[in-house]
């Protein structure tokens, strides 16, 4: 188990950068997903913690040790690719043992490790088979358990569920995070799925062209976004925003827009608001709620079920608002409804686009 | 709607087919010749019709080509040159592949700097036409002690295939995923062990499409073995030549055809037994590039 720290990272090919100055630091047996859609170098970055990316400038320790001119094979890492790059002509067994081979561990002590991954990943039955005997859930094990055996001190993984069918994804997801729980190895963990991110994570990354965003843990990043970017990339369907402007009136604040006056008496402010402000506030749609006494009324556009919840979709005089609503409440297209904005769980973003 | 029934034999079908009847008859005939002519006794070849099926069949003409027909002034046949060429081509099949592999694989995968230069100047010596380069090599393979000698013809054989081998693996190589390359170099591999324990047992069928090539090319040079390999590698082909061109009275054009066949035997067996890979290797090598 190790911890990785990044520091001043510059990473660029053929002339543009892909990172610029970037600094991270992951602690031992973390679990950091890297988070950003996708060329916003979250790939790149794995890469050059693995050592397959030359990098420009900055440095990378593992473990306390410098490893920024290290080979790959002397970085104590395991690393997991989206295609499972398996070695075809090998068993899942030589698959498993090549890097302990290559490193002329002793037999029995290969044996024993491969015999445990093997163990973990359920994968006893299969060591004789080759990787296209194999169906995709089973090699993205084979995968894993070539970073197991390992017993790496950070474990890397480049999107490894995303070429896996839904169901198959949430179950090696849980899976995964199991084996986190059980084996308390760092891990860093890339992917653009929103989802992945939420559940696997104790802390998240969220990048854009390069930058970080935003570090947190999920919660932290869902619910206090750093800025209009992180608040937009979480959360599905995507949180609402309003343009409007901040008035002072009598020492309350409202947040004011064409069709609504909210009161934000509630938020807590980061930075002092002014009268008059241009803001943008945000507000996730569980947090809009439908009720008859609402304050403020729109249309009903549209009605997405989704089995225990559903997403009403209402225009409020050209702003399109999806609310999450729970129960049985029938809503249908072209019906007027009345709806509550919970401000105290509203974000407020300035217009650098960062929450206030 | 109903369908119109389609014609089966329209005038530009009809044409079709008279076209690549015309096209096969050029490529078989001369074959079919060759065969007759070699079964026949010379008397009957002496009526002048070439294209009668033979009255008499004789395997003669095949024994006296193989063991001794007159190749200017030793009389062994060709067998001499069948065992030549045997030694000349099985180590120029063997180390074009496994240098050509190699080149691929390091372009392919290190990508070391300057490699899209190297490989364009490679590229660049396959344009040239071998003759322009001969006299050189020459001067070359005789200070280095090298000439007229079976590693002398199989160095130059290699020299020259390494264009095309190299870009066969090349372009093999370029279309396995990265990543499997990376993960062999997080394991720990080195450059010749990811090359030999994992790039080269998955190059299989690249292999078999260079070594039809490499066995087809070694096989039917003249020009390269005439000149490098020396008086007691001469190539089958060359000692063909000379079969072809010693004549002590008659011409044995029976003879002549028997050594001509036996001579193209080893390259046409490849071309029958693996076509569908030779032209998978062709298209392999011009698609991708």
């Amino acid at each position: 188990m190790s911890n990785v720290c990044i520091r001043n990272l510059r990473v660029g090919f053929d002339g543009h950068d892909i990172l610029n100055r970037l600094d991270l630091d992951v602690a031992e047996g973390e679990f950091l997903v890297l988070l950003g859609p996708s060329g916003c170098g979250k790939s790149t970055l794995l890469h050059s913690i693995a050592g397959l990316n030359e990098v420009m400038e900055g440095s990378i320790e593992i473990g306390d040790k410098d490893m920024t001119w290290v080979d790959p094979s002397e970085r104590n890492i395991g690393m997991v690719f989206q295609s499972y790059a398996l070695y075809p002509t090998m068993t899942v067994e030589r698959n498993l043992s090549f890097a302990l081979r290559i490193k002329g561990m002793d037999r029995d002590e290969i044996e024993r490790r491969v015999k445990r991954a093997a163990e973990i990943l359920h994968l006893e039955s299969l060591l004789q088979r080759k990787p296209a005997q194999l169906s995709g859930g089973q090699r993205q094990r084979v995968a894993i358990g070539r970073a197991l055996v390992k017993e790496a001190g950070v474990f890397l993984l480049d999107e490894p569920l995303s070429n896996l069918d839904a169901k198959l994804r949430t179950e090696l997801r849980r899976e995964l995070k199991l084996l986190h729980q059980r084996l308390r190895s760092t891990m860093i963990y890339v992917t653009h799925d929103q989802t992945e991110a939420m559940t696997l994570a104790s802390r998240i990354v969220v990048m854009r062209e390069g930058c970080i965003q935003q570090i947190g843990t999920p919660q932290a990043v869902y619910v206090q976004p750093e800025n209009l970017f992180v608040a937009g990339f979480l959360g599905s369907p995507c949180m609402n925003f309003l343009n409007g402007k901040l008035a002072n009136r009598q020492g309350t604040i409202h947040f004011l827009a064409p069709g609504f006056e909210i009161y934000m008496t509630s938020y807590s402010f980061r930075v002092t608001p002014t009268n008059g402000q241009t803001v943008m506030l945000g507000i996730r749609p569980e947090h809009v709620h439908i009720r008859e006494s609402g304050a403020q009324k729109g249309v009903v556009t549209m009605v997405e079920p989704m089995g225990n919840h559903h997403i009403v979709w209402i225009d409020c005089g050209g702003a399109l608002m999806s609310c999450l609503a729970r129960g049985e409440a029938d809503h249908r297209p072209d019906a007027e409804v009345r709806f509550d904005i919970d401000a105290e769980r509203a974000c407020l973003f300035g217009a650098d686009e960062r929450r206030l | 709607m109903k369908l119109r029934p389609r014609k089966r034999f329209g005038i530009a079908r009809i044409g079709v087919y008279a076209f690549l009847i015309s096209a096969a008859a050029f490529f078989v005939l001369p074959l079919y010749i060759m065969l007759v002519t070699s079964v026949k006794p010379m008397e009957e070849i002496q009526l002048g019709n070439i294209f009668a099926l033979p009255v008499s069949i004789t395997f003669e003409p095949w024994r006296d080509a193989w063991s001794t027909a007159c190749t200017g002034v030793a009389c062994e046949g060709i067998r001499g040159g069948f065992m030549n060429s045997l030694a000349i081509a099985i180590p120029s099949v063997i180390l074009p592949i496994l240098f050509g592999a190699l080149n691929g694989y390091a372009l392919s995968f290190w990508r070391p700097r300057g490699a899209n230069v190297l490989f364009g100047i490679l590229m660049l010596g396959a344009f040239i036409p071998v003759q322009v380069m001969m006299f050189p090599l020459v001067r070359i393979l005789a200070t280095l002690g090298l000439f007229s000698s079976l590693p002398g013809i199989v160095l130059v054989h290699l020299v020259f295939s390494m264009p095309v081998m190299t870009l066969l693996f090349r372009n093999y190589y370029a279309s396995l995923p990265q990543e499997l390359f990376k993960a062999a170099r997080i394991d720990g591999g080195g450059f010749l062990r990811i090359f030999f324990q994992l790039m080269l047992p998955m190059s299989t069928p690249i292999v078999i499409v260079a070594a039809i090539m490499q066995v087809t090319g070694v096989w039917n040079d003249y020009i390269l073995g005439l000149v490098f390999a020396g008086r007691d590698n001469l190539p089958m082909t060359v000692q063909l030549n000379n079969v072809i061109n010693t004549t002590t009275g008659v011409r044995l054009y029976n003879v002549n055809m028997a050594a001509t066949i036996l001579t193209s035997l080893v390259p046409l067996t490849i071309y029958f037994v693996s076509g569908r890979w030779f032209v998978r290797g062709i298209a392999a090598g011009a698609v991708k590039g």
